[in-house]
C-alpha cells in the first residue's frame, strides 16, 4: 500500500518480485543493489537459508528520485519460490503496489512457471487483489541459457493481460531496470488515478 | 487493485511524533517507531543515529506477519505483542490494529515498564491513526493527481 508522509515529502510503495524457485528474483535485486549508488538504496536484506535460497523474503530500499517534490521510493521484495513456502509468499503480497512475475526461460521450468502463477493469482485474491487491476511486469529470464522457449511462445502462455514483457539476463542485468521500471512506471500511474 | 494509499500529513505526523516522544520517556526507551504492518516507518522518536531504521521496520513487519501466521494455524486472530531480549538491547512490539509499535530498549528500562506504557498509549495511537486513514479515504487532493508521464519518465533518465 502507498504511503505518502507530506513531513517528510516521501512516498513509499511496494514492489514484489514473484516465480518458480531458482528463477532469479533474488538475483534481479542482487543485480540492483550492486549497480546503484549507496546513497540511492539501502542495505539488501536476505533472509535465506545456509544454502542461499530465499526463505522468507530478500528486502531491499531504492530511491529513484523526486517528482513534484516527493521523494520516490520503492521497497522491493521476493517471495521464496519453493513450493512448500507458500505462507511466507501470502504474507509478502500484503500491501503490494506493484508485482513482477520472473519466469524461467528454460524447457524443464515451464510447468514451474505456470504452477507459480497460479499460485500467484490466487495469493493475491486471498488478499483482496486481482492481478488483473495490478500494476504487473511478465519478465523472461535466463534468455542466454541453450535449452529455452521461444520468446513468443513464452509469452503466449504466461502473459495474462497484455502486461508489458521484458527479456532478461537477470545474472548479467540485462533487462533487470526495464523490469523495474515498467513496474515503476504503472504504480505511480495507479497513484495519479488516486 | 492496490489498496488506497495512506496520506500522511504534516500535523497529523508531528502529533503522533509528540505521542511516541511521550512514550519513548515514559519507557526510558532508546527508540519508539510506528510501523505500517505492510513494513512502511510511518515515524520514529529517538536515538535512532546510524540505525538502518527502513530494515527494522520491514524486518518487524515481517515478524509479525510471521508469528500471526502462527497464531491462526493454533486457533489464534494473532499474537497482539512480540518482545525479543538480548544480551543488551531487547525489542518489544506492540499491534495496534494495523499499525507495529516498536520500542528498543536496554538495561535503563525494563520489559514490564514498556508493555505498561505502550498499552497505556495503544489507544490514542489507534484513534489518531483511525483520523489519517479516514482523512486519506476522503482525501481527493493527491499531490499526483497532476502527475504526467514526463514527471514519471524523469525519474529514469
Amino acid at each position: 500500500m502507498t504511503f505518502i508522509n507530506y513531513a517528510s515529502r516521501e512516498i513509499n510503495c511496494k514492489i514484489v518480485y514473484y516465480g518458480p524457485g531458482l528463477c532469479g528474483k533474488t538475483t534481479n535485486l542482487q543485480y540492483i543493489f550492486d549497480s546503484t549508488a549507496p546513497q540511492s538504496r539501502g542495505k539488501l536484506i536476505s533472509l535465506a537459508t545456509e544454502t542461499d535460497r530465499t526463505l522468507f523474503f530478500d528486502f531491499m530500499p531504492l530511491e529513484l528520485g523526486t517528482v513534484r517534490g516527493f521523494k520516490t521510493r520503492f521497497h522491493l521484495y521476493t517471495v521464496p519460490g519453493q513450493v512448500f513456502y507458500d505462507a511466507s509468499r501470502k504474507l509478502i503480497l500484503k500491501g503490494v503496489d506493484g508485482v513482477v512475475f520472473v519466469a524461467d526461460s528454460q524447457e524443464e521450468r515451464m510447468d514451474a512457471n505456470i504452477e507459480s502463477l497460479y499460485n500467484l493469482e490466487e495469493n493475491l485474491r486471498a488478499q483482496g487483489y486481482d492481478l488483473m487491476k495490478m500494476p504487473y511486469v511478465l519478465q523472461l529470464n535466463k534468455r542466454d541459457l541453450p535449452n529455452i522457449i521461444h520468446t513468443e511462445d513464452l509469452a503466449a502462455e504466461l502473459q495474462r493481460k497484455g502486461e508489458p514483457v521484458v527479456e532478461a539476463v537477470a545474472s548479467s542485468g540485462a533487462g533487470v531496470f526495464d523490469t523495474l521500471k515498467a513496474v515503476a512506471k504503472q504504480v505511480l500511474t495507479e497513484l495519479r488515478k488516486g | 487493485m492496490p489498496d488506497t494509499p495512506i496520506l500522511l500529513r504534516e500535523q497529523q505526523y508531528h502529533e503522533i511524533k509528540a505521542v511516541l516522544a511521550r512514550l519513548r520517556m515514559d519507557s526510558s526507551a532508546k527508540v519508539v517507531f510506528l510501523v505500517d504492518k505492510d513494513g512502511q516507518e510511518i515515524a520514529s522518536q529517538g536515538e535512532v543515529g546510524s540505525l538502518d531504521t527502513t530494515s527494522l521496520a520491514s524486518l518487524a513487519a515481517g515478524n509479525v506477519a510471521a508469528t500471526g501466521g502462527m497464531a491462526q494455524l493454533i486457533g489464534e486472530k494473532e499474537f497482539p505483542t512480540l518482545s525479543h531480549e538480548g544480551e543488551r538491547e531487547s525489542i518489544h512490539i506492540c499491534v495496534i490494529g494495523r499499525l507495529l509499535l516498536m520500542i528498543v530498549f536496554d538495561e535503563r528500562s525494563s520489559l514490564g515498564l514498556v508493555k505498561l506504557r505502550s498499552r497505556q498509549i495503544s489507544n490514542q495511537l489507534a484513534t489518531m491513526f483511525k483520523a489519517v486513514t479516514e482523512a486519506s479515504n476522503q482525501d481527493l487532493d493527491s499531490p499526483f493527481a497532476g502527475i504526467t508521464d514526463e514527471d514519471i519518465d524523469s525519474l529514469f533518465s
